[in-house]
């Protein structure tokens, strides 16, 4: 086969629809909404719950305690390693002492969870604990970490899932943050 | 410690890659010998370091150093010890470093084994194969760094994905690769003889040219060789790991790996005509490349998330961006010079209707549109979704029935190539001796049609196209062994190995497809369901501990005629780190059949649910597919490319 | 015309042919085995009705899985955030099936309930496929819920 004057070219426009194809494709998927989760609790009320904390085993809390003001919950277990590579920014973030960072320590074992606050510090205001995942459900939570506002009402305003990174924190929470406690 | 120098070989290696494509490119244009000589002693270089930061990986993952993240997100205590060196290449960043290591083998060999080459084809060579590997090596450093560290380190490393744990996994990707990779060394071929002027220049002799090709061939025949491995391999594992049954299931990763076979293919049979008669020249650049290009692309759909998949490594568009421009340069530039610098016409090289270079253009022909068609059903999803078409998916049927469409002239025609003589042939004479063959195969097709207890029309085809393909090869290579004097090279050798290969490949795959028989089916301890003759016996299940996971370990025996024929172990294992549930089938494998058992749910009071299939001759599958790769290689192992070129 | 020019035509004129023959092969293929995705909302508002044969996207609503104990018949409700839909299923579950996790199954619609012939569950270490994301993504902007990015999370 020879390589008449068009035929020479047309390899090459094939290639470039592909690829105008293929960055279509790019582009369509730059947005991950991967995590475009049913969160139909987004301005609806935090559900009840009654749970015990983590270092006062006999004490039970309920989401009225945490009322008053708004409360930022994260949900962690020692089994999971996104965890810990959130955990230098929660921390930094708990330290700003800006919110209350409240632990949700999800489906773990009570002396795991404490070695791993242990080893690697506790930023948490308060840590909760729900062994069998009987709230979670009600909280919509789906894995860890998962991070939610509750503002002083006891309302839900932001839901992160994954982990935590600077810019979530300063691009969505605060500003979430911001309304929450400006009552819009 | 030890990964930041695994980051800095990473880096030197891409300084060593950037002087390996431009000084010898550059010398090779200006004929500046100095500079043509860094090619070998770089692609040296380059390995070396590329090897040292794949050692490095692998030894944090022996010695489960959480304190890399890579390591940590595929890796765990619990992993034994032999999946902690399989788990370097589990997930992306790993696996991008695994691809570099290997183009850097493939380009050492190169510059090892080519002491014949001109130093300007050298250089160019090894010139092109850097460019590639700075692509490479920047993506791997800038955006899928292996090394980056996780501070404070994981007290405990999140696991490599079960479905991963498996001795299928440690030899399937590398040998994918080998196969992905190695087709950069016609391509780069391709490219320096593009760059060449002279070789295309009106007048130029095809003397020239079939050096050329006498270099390529070799290379490209063991690249399609390890890929045909890979490809089967990674049909053989997920038949086993994924419990289905299944071994094909025209997944767009799959395709991603096809594509570039049926290029490869269409690629090995040109350059045999362009080597042999100097025609096709066009038809075997633009297939080199093709072939690399599709390697590329598949690369690009699996990682840049733009496709949904089984098993596509978790995506992130920026990295498609970056797979996205990179391919654009690589294929957009050789496409560029192509149009530019492609061989006017085959002068001299004009053949009759009836003769070997019909049939091998029949032969690209059809390779060509079937690797088309699987471009488009694997691209389909995605124009939809461009364009605001919907949400599509499309389904196996789409290629299988296409592929087949297209597939089935090759077949008639492939044992009439070596009986057919280049340039000129009667046809009366390899149809005379063949025609005798193709009546044995009609009756075998229609024998099994009508003697098949289902799938008649599959088990006719498949029986009948064996039996042609078969006959059609071992009358070839009668005719020489009769013929006093002639000589079986290894390149015939090679190529009726391989074509032997696709009748044991159309036993397996339509056979299976035509007379498997399955069933699932909720059981209970001591009920038994029948199959093909067979009673599997469910005996219930019982728990059990493993190194790193928890397992429903059951037992189904297998009678025949009453008497016990195999006892049949189907697990399903829950593993302890990632809470992640894995069916491990159970397989009775068999030369004429396979028995498959997989463990479903438990149903509750001791039910399970339970798939089992019978699948004859599925292994013909595999068989097939080795003999093809086998006769890849020994084709590769022909004196005729050791020869020292004409004297002029 | 000479001999030469004519067999040109004549091969010509077959490649035209041959690939006139391949694309309506092509596009007739592609167009019974192409498979549309609804999410339940889309399917209860009508949009699927044009296709017998579809995928149905969405996430295994908490609580609705059911199976008669030693049955092979699966019933469990997708739901999309906006809307829920019940599913039968007759057949072995793949692994990674579970509540509250993406799901999608193609098949038909029975009357109210979609009977599923195939069942795909997360198969990969994101949540869910792209295609069911962003048709809830599309939910989502319905009722003004605000979507948030970030890395996947993991599963307990």
């Amino acid at each position: 086969m020879s390589a008449s004057k068009l035929g020479r070219w047309l390899p090459l426009a094939v290639f470039a629809a592909l690829a105008v194809l293929l960055g279509a494709g790019v582009w369509l998927s730059r947005q991950p909404n991967r995590e475009a989760l049913p969160s139909p609790l987004i301005g609806k009320p935090a559900p009840q719950f009654s749970l015990p904390v983590l270092h006062e085993p006999g004490r039970l809390v309920t989401l009225d305690e945490l009322k008053g003001a708004p409360f930022v919950l994260n949900v962690w277990g020692s089994w999971c390693a996104s965890c810990r590579i959130e955990h230098p920014v929660l921390t930094r973030f708990a330290e700003s002492k800006r919110v209350r960072v409240v632990g949700y320590n999800w489906k773990d074992e009570r002396a795991d969870a404490l070695r791993w606050l242990d080893q690697f510090g506790n930023p948490f205001w308060m840590v909760l604990v729900d062994y069998e995942g009987r709230y979670a459900i009600d909280w919509g939570i789906y894995g860890a970490p998962e991070t939610y506002l509750v503002d002083a009402g006891g309302v839900i305003r932001w839901k992160h899932v994954g982990p935590l990174d600077e810019a979530i924190i300063r691009e969505q929470l605060l500003p979430a943050l911001a309304r929450a406690e400006a009552g819009r | 410690m030890l990964p930041e120098l695994g980051q800095v070989a990473l880096l030197l290696a891409l300084l060593v890659a950037t002087l390996q494509a431009l000084l010898p490119l550059a010398g090779a244009q200006r004929g500046i010998a100095s500079w043509m000589a860094v090619a070998r002693p770089a692609a040296y270089a380059q390995l070396l370091l590329v090897a040292a930061a794949f050692a490095i990986l692998t030894h944090a993952f022996v010695v489960q150093d959480f304190s890399v993240q890579y390591v940590a997100e595929n890796s765990n205590s619990l992993l034994p010890w032999y999946y902690r060196y399989t788990a370097v290449w589990g997930a992306h960043e790993g696996s991008l470093l695994l691809w570099a290591l290997i183009l850097a083998l493939w380009t050492a060999a190169v510059a090892r084994f080519s002491r014949r080459l001109p130093d300007a084809v050298i250089a160019r060579v090894l010139g092109v194969m850097g460019l590639v590997a700075i692509g490479f090596l920047a993506f791997l450093i800038f955006t899928s760094n292996p090394f980056t560290r996780l501070l404070p380190a994981a007290a405990e490393g999140r696991d490599l994905n079960p479905l991963l744990q498996d001795p299928g996994m440690i030899i399937h990707p590398p040998m994918l690769y080998l196969g992905y990779v190695g087709f950069c060394v016609p391509f780069a071929f391709a490219i320096a003889a593009l760059l060449d002027g002279g070789a295309t220049r009106q007048g130029h002799d095809d003397r020239q040219w079939r050096d050329w090709l006498r270099w390529t061939r070799p290379w490209t025949n063991v690249a399609w060789a390890f890929l045909t491995c890979g490809i089967a391999l990674g049909s053989w594992w997920a038949y086993y790991e994924l419990g289905w049954g299944g071994w094909w299931f025209w997944d767009p990763v799959e395709n991603a790996s096809f594509m570039p076979w049926l290029a490869g293919t269409a690629l090995l049979h040109s350059q045999a005509v362009t080597e042999k008669r100097g025609s096709f020249r066009g038809w075997t650049l633009l297939l080199a490349i093709a072939a690399f290009s599709l390697s590329l692309l598949g690369t690009f759909l699996v990682r840049s998330g733009v496709l949904t998949s089984v098993h596509a490594f978790a995506a992130d568009p920026t990295r498609g961006l970056f797979v996205l421009v990179f391919l654009g340069i690589v294929i957009g530039g050789s496409l560029v010079l192509y149009a530019l610098r492609a061989p006017d016409g085959d002068k001299d090289a004009s053949f009759a209707p009836a003769s070997r270079e019909t049939l091998l253009l029949v032969n690209n022909l059809l390779l060509v549109a079937a690797c088309a068609m699987v471009l488009l059903g694997t691209l389909y999803p995605l124009l939809a979704d461009a364009l605001e078409l919907g949400k599509i998916s499309v389904g196996p049927p789409y290629f299988a029935l296409l592929f087949l469409l297209l597939m089935a002239p090759l077949v008639l025609l492939v044992p009439f190539g070596p009986l057919t003589r280049w340039q000129r042939e009667q046809p009366s004479k390899p149809l005379a001796m063949l025609v005798p063959w193709a009546g044995l195969a009609l009756g075998i097709g229609i024998a099994a049609f009508f003697l098949a207890p289902q799938g008649a029309w599959k088990t006719a085809a498949g029986l009948a196209g064996a039996a042609w393909v078969f006959a059609g090869t071992a009358r070839f290579a009668w005719s020489r062994f009769a013929i006093k004097g002639s000589r079986f090279t290894a390149e015939m050798l090679g190529m009726t190995l391989a074509h032997v290969g696709i009748a044991v490949f159309l036993v397996g795959a339509l056979l299976t497809e035509g007379l498997s028989m399955q069933r699932e089916l909720a059981l209970s301890p001591g009920q038994s369901v029948a199959l093909a003759g067979r009673e599997f016996r469910f005996d219930g299940v019982e728990r059990r501990i493993g190194p790193n996971y928890i397992a429903d370990h059951g037992t189904v025996r297998v009678l025949r005629d009453g008497r016990a024929i195999d006892t049949m172990h189907p697990e399903k294992r829950s593993y302890a780190s990632g809470g992640q549930v894995m069916t491990e089938a159970a397989i009775d494998p068999g030369i004429t059949r396979d028995l498959y058992v997989a463990l479903g749910e438990s149903l509750g009071d001791g039910a399970w649910a339970v798939r089992v299939h019978v699948k004859p001759f599925v292994r013909w599958i595999w068989f097939g597919a080795g003999l093809m790769a086998l006769g890849g290689l020994v084709t590769a192992t022909d004196r005729r490319f050791r020869r020292k070129e004409a004297a002029p | 015309m000479n001999p030469t020019r004519k067999r040109r035509l004549w091969l010509v004129l077959a490649l035209v042919a041959a690939a006139a023959i391949a694309t309506a092969l092509v596009a007739l293929a592609l167009q019974r085995n192409v498979a549309y995705l609804y999410t339940p909302s889309e399917v209860l508002r009508g949009e699927a009705g044009a296709h017998a044969r579809f995928r149905l996207g969405g996430m295994v609503a908490a609580d609705s899985f059911r199976r008669a104990p030693g049955s092979m018949e699966a019933h469990f409700v997708v739901d999309d955030g906006d809307a829920r839909l019940p599913v039968v299923y007759t057949g072995i579950l793949p692994d990674l099936f579970r509540e509250k996790q993406a799901v999608i199954a193609t098949g038909r619609m029975r009357g109210d309930t979609f009977v599923a012939e195939q069942v795909l569950a997360k198969h990969d270490e994101t949540y869910m496929p792209k295609e069911v994301a962003d048709k809830m993504g599309e939910a989502h902007r319905k009722h003004d819920v605000p979507a948030s990015a970030g890395a996947p999370a993991e599963m307990q």
